[in-house]
């Protein structure tokens, strides 16, 4: 009897499977275009699953195994019983193999159920708390039905009435698993998820063979020149065909919640309901259905949305609120570590992008600051013909007076805060003490854009973008050195789209390559225990977490580590224009950060970003750690013979070097 | 979408603002003039209005950004009357505003750039024999061919006027921040040119202009032992301690009074 049913059950669920897909590829072609290269996209999924989806997900590692038994033993049970049971060919070692397919799966579900049994608050109830049991039902019923057919039992062990309860649990776990598959159940991410892998809207961020960085962090630029490309997405369709795949393929792990520091701060955002809310638009409907965390202070249920219309409202309530996105720090945290490779800031800033572009509505002070930027070329709204105010004793080489020099100094808009100030003078500094042959753009400097850009306004970051390119051109120089990894970023990573490529540093970096080199003579000085926070702009986007241990380390300081550093650091709450649109929340990132260097005992705080100096210093609190930039604290171990100025100290030490 | 469309559908109230190109004080960027921008939002805020902008002046790269900043509000299009450098505006205005007829008219109190004499309302509204009311900060209702109006006075307070309509409104920096001005209607938005007949201002042509030097303050001295002291002189009212209040008197005796006083004060020398 089994042997008739088996394969109607199979090539059914099969079927359905198919029609789903086709139902659920219709919905992600919704999107915009976004041409991608189908074969060898489709060709890189094996490498991009078990190498770059496993970097992520092997940082739990009892995840991981449980993922590795399951959805392995799921895969290669279900292609077995396709060929045993749907096309009754069970001779050999095949239902022996089926055997141990199920069972490993089996194995791994029960894993599954243990972690369902009391899940973190990130995990999604609702339909995810049968998955284990559907797992098992698959496994076990699987297991079962192929006993006979290896001829374990006899083929008719049991009689009919266990035949068909065999059949209806098998039903069961093809039901979830293979149909649930593509018409929207839990295992949805498998389907979209594997789909995803091939037909990512970022190629380059996965690893190659042939080495490479693997990473891809620059926000995608707009088209200005085409009068009707629009700007930004206003409804869910307005994303590529390709994002929104990316969205359907999220598992609600909530791994994005769990590190999203506006999450943490209690403003009103949460990366995995953004991401589901998304696909709650795709296929339209409201957020009723959502069982997980919601956005801080907003209860599930109040919103709802469809593909073609929009998804903030211009009054009342839309698919989400202008403030969830507006919270968002940019410090992609939660893309860091998304296993299935969802692009939430990317997302975020598009939808940004429609608010700020075409209906002027950034929020709180976004509107003075973009102002300021069209104005005076710099957020503060300050004189653009007094950059270099703060240097007048320095003495500063203008590369417009020289034409060239090895290194452009990259000074950034913190010229216009004293604080920063103090930073620079110590690069200056360190910078003559090397005697590397430098030059400033001075007053020819302007925004890097990247503020402009995180709040959306793209045309005002393509323009100060396009300036600064036009600029750059007339001057050689080998490569750029800053100490804002936010200038850093957008220079080294944004800038190529708009046709400006440069080699660019971040003073960590190259105050570690002068270290190596022996240019710098350094007297360790006792600093007592520091540690590092790491700037998301240099950390997460591009990847640089050792030079600036590395130097500290030079520098002979006891470094400890906080909870959350490397790629796990917490954001400062700097980035994206974050201070600057301000969305309330119940408590400051900032404070939870100096929280964490209290955690380490650390008397010292050293920073590589004027953006984290001065949300740090802004914290309030008994026996705050110090803040000091890496270069400040290079500087002071220089000794005192080294000086920012620069004729001063040329001509004492010549006149010393005549005199001895 | 813009508001001209709601606004037009509404039919209602016909109002126009005229805005100028602005100028940074820092960069000397064209930008929109904060004073228009403000005069603009607080049409914008007219309920079952319709708001038609109107320029008139030289048509260049720079101006043509900065109108498009005011398009950037929220409007599909905005009349430029295009007129040669070193005309007087004021004629083609006139007949611009003859024939469109609007019952409200805004206009921002002074210019960035050009004379910025402050005086373009009251010849407006002389020749087109309106009242004109100037540092408005609010419009309350307008309704049975009345508008009541909050006029803005020094330290924060409110005056209410009632005025009838047609009537020309200028606007300061006490109107209504103005709202962003986003880059897609910014963009999409039409400039329809007009050409109206073009006089060149003789007066202007014959004047040297120099760029506006910061005017000496009067210094108040002021003789304060405490701190409470020093801070209730400098949030007093500037008060002359003087001076008379004329209710009931002819116009020549007004004036006569002011003129006397001009000549104490210095200001008149014979
Ligand atoms: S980028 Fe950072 S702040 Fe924004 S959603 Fe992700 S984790 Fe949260
Ligand atoms: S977006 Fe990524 S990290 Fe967040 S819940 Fe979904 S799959 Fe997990």
């Amino acid at each position: 009897m089994l042997d008739i049913l088996l394969p109607i059950l199979i090539f059914s669920a099969l079927a359905l499977a198919a029609i789903g897909a086709v139902r659920r590829i219709r919905l992600w072609r919704q999107g915009r275009p976004s041409p991608v290269p189908v074969l060898r996209g489709l060709a890189a999924v094996p490498r991009r699953y078990l190498v770059d989806l496993h970097h992520v997900v092997a940082r739990d590692k009892v995840m991981s195994n449980t993922h590795v038994a399951t959805a392995g033993g799921f895969v290669a049970a279900m292609a077995l019983a396709i060929v045993v049971h749907g096309l009754g060919l069970a001779e050999g070692v095949l239902g022996w193999l089926l055997l141990a397919a199920s069972a490993t799966m089996f194995a791994g579900s029960l894993f599954v159920a243990r972690r369902r049994r009391d899940p973190p608050a990130r995990l999604s109830k609702g339909p995810w708390m049968r998955l284990p049991k559907s797992l098992m039902a698959f496994s076990l019923g699987i297991f079962a039905v192929t006993l006979p057919a290896v001829g374990v039992l006899p083929a008719d062990a049991g009689g009919w009435l266990v035949a068909v309860l065999l059949a209806a649990v098998v039903a069961w776990g093809l039901a979830e698993l293979v149909f649930g598959m593509t018409w929207g159940g839990p295992m949805k991410h498998a389907f979209a998820g594997a789909l995803h892998l091939a037909f990512h809207r970022r190629p380059t961020r996965f690893s190659v063979k042939r080495g490479g960085e693997g990473r891809s962090t620059g926000l995608k630029a707009l088209d200005l020149d085409d009068a009707d490309a629009p700007l930004g997405v206003e409804k869910p369709a307005d994303f590529t065909w390709n994002q929104l795949l990316g969205f359907d393929a999220c598992v609600q792990c909530g791994r994005c919640e769990a590190v999203c520091p506006a999450f943490a701060a209690g403003q009103p955002l949460n990366p995995k309901k953004l991401v589901q809310d998304m696909v709650v638009g795709m296929v339209g409907g409201s957020d009723a259905r959502y069982a997980g965390s919601p956005y801080p202070g907003k209860p599930v249920g109040e919103h709802a949305g469809d593909p073609h219309g929009p998804i903030v409202a211009r009054e009342g309530t839309a698919l989400v609120d202008a403030e969830t996105l507006w919270s968002c720090t940019t410090c992609r945290a939660c893309v860091e570590e998304c296993p299935m490779m969802i692009e939430h800031v990317d997302a975020i800033v598009d939808m940004r992008r429609f608010l700020t572009l075409e209906r002027g509505e950034t929020p709180n002070k976004g509107a003075e600051v973009l102002d300021n930027l069209i104005a005076t070329d710099n957020p503060g709204g300050f004189d653009p013909g007094s950059r270099l105010h703060w240097a007048a004793d320095l003495d500063l080489p203008l590369i417009a007076d020289r034409g060239e020099a090895e290194v452009l100094l990259w000074l950034g808009d913190g010229v216009f805060d004293m604080r920063n100030q103090r930073t620079l003078r110590s690069l200056v500094k360190v910078l003559r003490a090397a005697r590397v042959d430098f030059a400033v753009l001075g007053n020819e400097e302007r925004d890097s854009g990247d503020v402009a850009r995180r709040l959306g306004d793209e045309a005002t970051f393509q323009r100060l973008a396009r300036r600064n390119i036009a600029t750059l051109s007339q001057y050689r120089f080998d490569r750029i050195v800053t100490c804002d990894p936010h200038s850093f970023h957008v220079l080294k990573n944004e800038y190529g789209a708009l046709g400006g490529d440069y080699e660019v540093f971040h003073h960590s970096t190259y105050l570690h390559t002068l270290i190596e080199a022996g240019a710098l003579s350094i007297t360790p000085t006792a600093l007592g225990r520091v540690t590092y926070h790491d700037p998301c702009y240099l950390g997460r986007y591009n990847g640089e977490y050792a030079a600036p241990r590395a130097v500290l380390e030079a520098l002979g300081v006891e470094l400890v580590e906080m909870a959350r550093s490397g790629y796990r650091s917490r954001c400062c709450g700097g980035g994206g224009g974050a201070p600057i649109t301000d969305v309330p929340g119940k408590q400051r990132i900032p404070d939870m950060r100096m929280n964490d260097v209290r955690e380490t005992g650390a008397e010292l705080v050293a920073v590589g970003c004027p953006q984290c100096t001065a949300m740090l210093e802004g914290v309030v609190a008994e026996d705050r750690a110090e803040i000091k930039d890496i270069a400040e604290l290079v500087a002071a171990a220089l000794g005192d013979d080294a000086t920012p100025a620069p004729a001063a100290s040329d001509t004492r030490r010549t006149t010393e070097e005549v005199m001895g | 979408m813009s508001h001209d469309t709601t606004k037009q559908a509404s039919g209602g109230l016909d109002v126009a603002v005229l805005v100028s190109v602005g100028r940074h004080p820092l960069t000397a960027r064209a930008r929109r003039a904060d004073h228009d921008a403000r005069a603009v939002e607080l049409a914008l805020g007219l309920e079952a209005a319709r708001v038609r902008l109107i320029h008139a002046g030289r048509n260049d790269p720079d101006s043509e950004a900065a109108l498009r900043d005011y398009l950037g509000m929220g409007f599909a299009s905005l009349t430029r009357i295009d007129q040669p450098a070193g005309a007087d505006v004021l004629p083609a205005l006139l007949e611009a505003l003859r024939e469109a007829a609007p019952q409200l008219l805004f206009t921002g109190s002074r210019a960035e750039t050009g004379e910025g004499s402050g005086l373009l309302p009251y010849l407006l509204g002389e020749a087109l024999g309106w009242p004109v009311v100037t540092g408005i900060a609010a419009v309350e209702s307008v309704e049975g061919g009345t508008a009541t109006l909050l006029q803005a006075l020094p330290r924060g307070q409110r005056r209410r006027l009632r005025v009838r309509l047609p009537a020309l409104i200028s606007v300061d920096e006490a109107g209504p921040a103005p709202r962003q001005s986003a880059y897609g209607p910014a963009r999409r938005g039409t400039l329809s040119a007009e050409t109206r007949p073009a006089e060149t201002d003789d007066a202007l042509a014959g004047w040297t202009l120099e760029p506006a030097r910061a005017r000496p303050k009067r210094l108040k001295i002021v003789k304060a032992s405490s701190a409470r002291e020093r801070f209730k002189a400098a949030a007093a009212k500037a008060e002359g301690g003087g001076g008379q209040v004329l209710t009931d008197v002819t116009p020549e005796q007004g004036a006569e009074a002011i003129f006397t006083l001009l000549k104490e004060e210095g200001v008149l020398r014979h």
